[in-house]
């Protein structure tokens, strides 16, 4: 199926939308609210095109494409109308994006440098909202939101733990929590499913505020340490001081298409820990004592060595673990089996 | 897992039992809200806590903790009574049906009996049987609910029974799933780390499979079954245990009636812990050797689908510390050997030529998203769902399993039935999830009590109680909730200041040798 | 069967009500036995004469006088004098004009052909009328294809705002396969100064089940709701007494004239938002959830209520079908309007000297429904215009009363017929304050749902507030317009293209009105 972007004609397949189209060919069309894995919401309006044979403007996420369709993205009367459209988004809130987490990774603003608007041109925002800081990892500051819906669809729909809606209505419009109480004190779990599925900076990760602009942060994929699902996520590392300021989910993943628990996403301050042990410890007269790596590996290779001569090899045990790598555990049993000489390793698969 | 998460939303009919889904298992947990939601999915929930899932649920049954196998052979009376089983897939693929038929309609199954023994509804489980029997592809899952207990391995065997006489073993959708509950259990298990098998569950009885890797090895390997923990904790408590390495766990929290697992760590002769923190463990230990974080080294994890996938490293490890495999070869060089990895990739390859499944789970080949095991070689695709067409033994094996009581009833001395778990917001016994301030304040200790229970002995809610075992006894917050079934409290494990594992009883499955976490005797009284 | 000397029409609705309508008709009891007219004189109750600002009023036939704004202490002097001695008490018909529209008001109506003269809460009363007959006709004698291509023929077009032709709209859902699918009666009726719906419903509920019934057989539906308004409390009392008589009547239930269709018409009552008059909205709100429009397609025809097919029709639109199937296509294309065939009903208010509803042939001028329906223009004072179709209607002036009021004919003005209210304003009007009260309204309704609306009725509340508080410029009128033309290009549903309209039409035609506010 062939379909026309601005006069170039492109492959099209049978089942997805302009947007899709268009985006998948690296073509940008501002959007604010589509997002693949919530789907066509058509509520911010920013993708609006013109398509020969239909009326006035049609919003590029909703509509399928067709044989032959000859859409176009960069005519006067479309950049006119989304030039209205996303001012509109963008005054309706405090956008200021000096101060907000999200900048450099935020989908109004892109729109907004996209179409040339330099600043909000209505003045609507109104100081309406407070900052709700009552969950214990996430920020909700109703005045960066543009009642895109994504975080209420992902709430309901993909992590379904349907405390997010929308409440009131009009200009008034905006996100609740279990019908309007403090997040904190909704029933949320906290998966933070709606922080990563925010396109601007109204749900953001409390804690890496002041951590670092997007830009700074090395992303890295890996997979969560946490329960056997398996998750796979990305950990946004600072790499002038090592830390991990935040983790997302993968949204292509088999295992998890971009969700996580409050654990895989928040939990991860282990790492990083003060408490870590950096030095081998040796016990001495009931008291550990910092030794060298020789010092240790020694140690254990002799005592392990005269207790296998003395009491046999079956005196000895190991307990492989349920949280390191596969190849870490095959060396593990290597070492039981092969150097100790004994089939008395075990790990905690049963607890 | 025999199937895949991606099967989850393929299934009819999704029957939970003995698993907290949405809190140890929130990802799989979504997926089947998911089905529910897109109304693809019926949901039956089986589970003396009235879960989250069972908001979900089509029925929720609350049972008895310890009545699963009398639960599940009532249903398969129901099915065989009512002719929803799979009649075809039984004359072609499984074998044993006769015996097994003759416990199944014993009438000690009947719904009226089972009423009895588990406290669900005769009527409800006749609903329950329809629900799942009439099922065109009916999926199971399940967690530690059906493994720890005394009749673990009775119970695990039942729940195949139930999935092979309805036919829904080797399809898309369908399966017996057991849920893994820590990132890599199921690749300790692969790897070897069991005291009866090789890497790719090659037995260590087997004289092929010695021989194969004594050639690889070039050493003697010995040809007798090991000890497993709970054993290895005896053995260090009796003296034939002289020599503890553990690498990665803590004992000290995760096995049965603590008292006694101090008392075994206290006489051990030598103890090494390799671990990232000093842990309730590592106190008892002799040499603490420091290990790198998830975060800090490349390798792979092996999922509760069989999904192995590349785990990347993503930090450098804090200075003087080591990854796990380096430790063990330096120690292994120590003891005279010769090992010579360089890289994690060379681990990689050798785990490639000796474990069969994974021979073609090669480091260059497996990609961002992994490949599911079996793959026997570079040119198979991996293995989303098992047993399709055939079992891995030929014909899958019905086997009648006779309902067994758990260990440690209740009497008038321990009148409550305890059970233990999890909780969403921790992980196992803390060592990793209680590093985050945040969560300890969403999450703390607590033992969950009914309302009947609690209003009987004038306990309220957040009140601090005392609960007592034979082995002994903690103390606790309590929450009271009318979604825990009466009679019965439970306790999540994580927490050092009330640790539940004080409690337990280490009684194991005679075979599994798995420990009854979820049911023993106990008794709540007020602090004073 | 007892004969009549004269029939009194006691006309209850719920403005009669609450003037105290029932106090009265007890009272013309007491008088009528206090003079011994009981066996000579009968007392009837039926829906709404269709005016307004009227009170309590009665008719009494066969001299169709109509008594109007009556108090208690009327009722001794009206039976005396009319009843009694047959003098008409002139001081209180109050305006002798009226008497002769009632009259005209009366002829060609085809939806309120039985209002104000039948009593709406008797099953018997409407079949007497020759109620029903188009349903046994459907059941015993046609095809659900025959139907759906007899209202076809008709040239039926939907009476909620956008014209649609309702046999193309039936002929996309009669054919498909569905375990169930929903006839779904829009009677939210939330247009601003509309409520010729609630007049239909409380007149002649029967008239809109038996339409209902109709288009069920016609697409194969076996269930009905009409969502009705919460402040409709009169509409919805008589409409579960409609339905209860059918169910009685077996008119309506299981197996109906033992031809084997099953119907149930369920009442769901609505919370009064504006946007649930969208018929998508009108399905989310319906199903539960939030009163939001949903994206199309899916069209609601093929994936509706609960996802499956479900008709959506206006009351108005329902109304008309039994009439065209008793009567047949080929009657009904006698009436109205080329492009759109039959009656309209009209909402008419403002500065008329009979506000109230009027029902006249598609396609009569703007001009002759203001002089001859609503008695022309009070006080003697000029007109100045009128707001045609509702709030997301057209402000029409001076040089447009010629007008055919018809979807066609309005289309070419930039007009629509919408609703059908049509707000009269005389030479006194302030187009500033009615645009301020339309945009402040549109503000107040828009669901939230998408960008253009609730942020864009915002800043045009803003720019029109500044003006009406004489703190605008001129430049803030085009901006008006070019704010809400891109809101009629890009919003999700009519909500928010609709301010379009009243606001292009206020400033081209009556731009003096605006600069009057700016120094």
């Amino acid at each position: 199926m062939i379909v026309y972007l601005n006069g170039k004609a492109y492959k099209a397949k049978p089942d997805e939308t302009v947007l899709q189209l268009a985006l998948r060919n690296g073509i940008y069309i501002p959007h604010l609210c589509y997002h693949e894995k919530t789907g066509k919401a058509a509520k911010c309006r920013a993708c609006v095109v013109e398509v020969e044979g239909m009326p006035g403007l049609k919003t590029s996420c909703n509509l399928p494409v067709s044989d032959g369709m000859y859409v176009t993205i960069n005519s006067e009367k479309v950049l006119q109308a989304q030039r209205v459209v996303v001012d509109l988004a963008l005054s309706s809130g405090q956008h200021d994006c000096l101060s907000c987490e999200q900048n450099g990774d935020c989908e109004l603003q892109d729109a907004a440098y996209y179409l040339g608007i330099e600043r909000p041109s209505f003045q609507l925002y109104d100081d309406k909202y407070e900052m709700d800081d009552s969950s214990e990892f996430i920020r909700v500051d109703r005045s960066k939101c543009i009642n895109c819906g994504r975080c209420v669809e992902g709430c309901n729909y993909t992590v379904v733990n349907e405390v997010l809606n929308f409440g009131n209505r009009g200009f008034e419009t905006k996100i609740v929590f279990d019908g309007d109480l403090p997040m904190g004190t909704s029933a949320c779990v906290q998966c933070g499913e709606c922080v990563q599925l925010c396109p601007v900076g109204c749900l953001i990760d409390k804690r890496a505020i002041g951590s670092g602009r997007v830009w700074e942060l090395e992303k890295v994929e890996t997979v969560c340490p946490y329960c056997g699902v398996g998750c796979r996520f990305e950990v946004h590392i600072d790499r002038k001081r090592e830390k991990i300021v935040r983790v997302t989910g993968v949204e292509d993943s088999p295992t998890n298409n971009g969700m996580l628990c409050v654990k895989g996403r928040y939990g991860f301050d282990f790492v990083n820990s003060e408490e870590r042990l950096t030095s081998p410890l040796i016990k001495e007269n009931g008291k550990f004592k910092e030794a060298s790596w020789d010092e240790a590996i020694s140690l254990v290779a002799s005592k392990l060595s005269s207790l296998k001569k003395e009491f046999g090899s079956d005196s000895i045990a190991g307990l492989a673990s349920a949280k390191v790598t596969n190849e870490e555990n095959f060396v593990f049993q290597k070492l039981i089996r092969k150097e100790v000489g004994t089939n008395n390793i075990d790990h905690c698969a049963r607890l | 897992m025999t199937n895949d998460i991606a099967g989850i939303k393929k299934a009819d009919v999704i029957l939970i039992i003995g698993s907290d889904t949405s809190a140890a298992h929130p990802v799989i947990a979504a997926r089947i809200k998911q089905a529910v939601r897109e109304g693809t999915t019926k949901v039956i929930v089986i589970d003396p806590k009235e879960i989250v899932m069972a908001d979900y649920a089509e029925i929720y049954a609350a049972h008895r903790p310890g009545s699963d196998v009398a639960v599940m052979n009532c249903m398969m009376q129901e099915i065989l009574k009512n002719g929803w089983e799979d009649k075809e897939y039984i004359k072609e693929r499984l074998e044993g049906f006769e015996e097994f038929k003759a416990e199944i309609m014993k009438e000690k199954y009947s719904p009226e009996n089972v009423e009895i023994l588990s406290g669900i509804k005769a009527e409800t489980l006749r609903k329950i049987a329809e629900l799942f029997g009439k099922a065109k592809t009916a999926s199971l899952y399940y967690a530690m609910g059906i493994t720890q207990h005394t009749t673990g391995r009775d119970n695990v065997w039942t729940t195949a029974n139930l999935q092979m006489i309805c036919g829904n073993l080797g399809v898309e959708g369908g399966g017996v799933n057991p849920l893994r509950g820590q990132s890599n259990v199921q690749g300790a298990c692969d790897m070897g780390g069991l005291p009866n098998v090789y890497p790719g569950y090659q037995k260590v009885v087997d004289a092929n499979a010695q021989a194969k890797f004594e050639k690889a090895w070039n050493c003697k390997l010995d040809n007798k079954t090991g000890i497993t923990v709970t054993e290895m904790i005896d053995g260090a408590y009796d003296g034939t245990v002289k020599a503890l390495y553990v690498m990665g766990e803590n004992p000290f929290l995760s096995d049965p009636d603590q008292k006694h697992v101090i008392a075994a760590m206290e006489k051990v002769d030598f103890m090494v812990v390799q671990d990232m923190f000093i842990t309730e463990t590592a106190e008892f230990a002799d040499v603490i050797l420091p290990a790198a974080a998830y975060a800090e080294k490349d390798g792979h994890f092996t999922n509760t689908e069989r999904r192995v996938q590349r785990i990347n490293k993503v930090i450098e490890p804090p200075e003087g510390v080591k990854t796990d495999w380096e430790i063990v070869q330096l120690i292994a060089n120590a003891m005279g050997s010769d090992w010579n990895y360089e890289t994690v990739k060379d681990i990689t390859k050798e785990i490639n030529q000796l474990t069969p499944q994974y021979g073609g789970i090669t480091w260059e080949r497996i990609g961002r998203f992994g490949l599911q095991w079996p793959c026997p070689n570079e040119e198979h695709p991996g293995t989303p769902y098992l047993h399709k067409g055939k079992f891995a033994r030929g014909k899958g094996l019905l086997s009648p399993i006779a309902f067994k009581e758990p260990d440690e009833l209740p009497d008038e001395e321990y009148p409550l039935i305890l059970t233990t778990g999890r909780v969403l917001q921790q992980f196992h016994t803390g060592t990793m999830s209680r590093k985050t301030e945040g969560l300890n304040n969403l999450a703390g200790p607590m033992v969950m009590i009914s309302v009947v229970d609690a209003e009987q002995m004038r306990i309220s809610n957040s009140e601090i109680v005392k609960i007592a075992t034979r082995r002994g006894e903690i103390t606790a917050p309590a929450f009271v909730t009318k979604r825990i079934l009466q009679g019965v409290i439970y306790i999540p494990f994580h927490y050092k200041e009330s640790p539940a594992n004080v409690l337990t009883n280490p009684a194991l499955d005679p075979i599994a040798k798995i420990p009854e976490y979820k049911v023993c005797a106990a008794r709540i009284e007020k602090v004073l | 069967m007892k004969f009549y000397r004269s029939h009194v029409l006691v006309a209850i609705d719920d403005n009669s009500l609450k003037a105290g309508v029932k106090e009265i008709e007890t009272q013309l009891r007491i008088e009528l036995e206090k003079n011994n007219l009981t066996d000579e004189i009968k007392v009837l109750e039926t829906g709404g004469l269709s005016y307004f600002g009227t009170g309590v009023s009665i008719t009494i036939l066969p001299d169709q006088i109509t008594y109007l704004n009556l108090k208690k202490e009327d009722l001794s002097e009206i039976v005396r004098e009319h009843l009694l001695k047959g003098r008409v008490v002139s001081h209180l018909i109050l305006n002798t004009t009226l008497t002769n529209k009632y009259n005209f008001n009366y002829k060609n109506r085809v939806v309120l052909e039985n209002s104000g003269i039948i009593n709406p809460e008797n099953i018997e009363e409407y079949l007497g009328t020759g109620g029903y007959e188009a349903w046994e006709k459907v059941l015993t004698k046609m095809k659900p294809t025959e139907v759906v291509n007899e209202v076809k023929a008709s040239g039926l077009r939907g009476r909620g705002g956008a014209g649609f032709p309702a046999g193309i709209k039936w002929s996309f859902t009669a054919p498909l396969r569905a375990k169930q699918k929903y006839i779904v009666v829009n009677a939210d009726e939330g247009e601003p100064g509309t409520f010729k719906d609630r007049l239909i419903m409380e007149g002649d509920p029967h008239k809109l089940l038996e339409g209902i019934m109709i288009a069920a057989y016609a697409v194969g539906a076996s269930k009905s709701y009409i969502y009705i308004r919460g402040e409709y409390k009169l509409c919805i009392h008589r409409l579960e007494l409609a339905i209860k008589q059918a169910n009685e009547y077996g008119i309506l239930g299981k197996n109906i004239f033992g031809s084997g269709f099953d119907l149930e018409i369920e009442i769901k009552i609505g919370a009064g938002a504006y946007i649930c008059g969208e018929e998508t909205a009108l399905i989310e709100s319906m199903e539960g959830n939030r009163g939001t429009p949903r994206s199309k397609p899916p069209f609601p025809g093929v994936e509706g209520a609960w996802s499956k097919p479900t008709v959506v029709n206006n009351v108005e639109t329902i109304a008309n079908v039994p009439s065209i199937i008793k009567n047949g296509a080929d009657w009904y294309n006698t009436i109205g309007a080329k492009c759109c065939r039959g009656t309209k009903v009209y909402t008419m208010m403002g500065d008329v000297k009979l506000p109230g509803l009027c029902e006249a042939e598609m396609g009569t001028s703007l001009r002759t429904i203001i002089n001859e329906y609503g008695g022309g223009m009070r006080e003697e004072k000029s007109f100045k215009a009128a707001l045609v179709g509702g709030a997301a209607g057209v402000f029409l002036p001076n040089d447009m009363l010629d007008v055919k009021m018809d979807f066609s004919s309005l289309q070419e003005y930039g007009a629509v017929l919408g609703s059908g209210a049509i707000l009269v304003m005389n030479e006194d009007a302030d187009l500033v304050e009615m645009l301020w009260s339309i945009i402040r309204f549109f503000r107040h309704e828009s669901c939230g749902k998408c960008n253009p609306c609730s942020n864009g009725n915002t800043v045009l509340f803003k720019l029109i507030d500044g003006i009406r508080k004489g703190k605008g410029k001129e430049a803030d009128l085009d901006e008006m317009v070019r704010i809400s033309e891109v809101m009629n290009k890009t919003s999700f549903c009519a909500l928010g293209q609709s301010p379009y309209m009243p606001i292009k039409s206020a400033i081209d035609n009556f731009r003096i009105d605006f600069l009057a506010r700016m120094k």
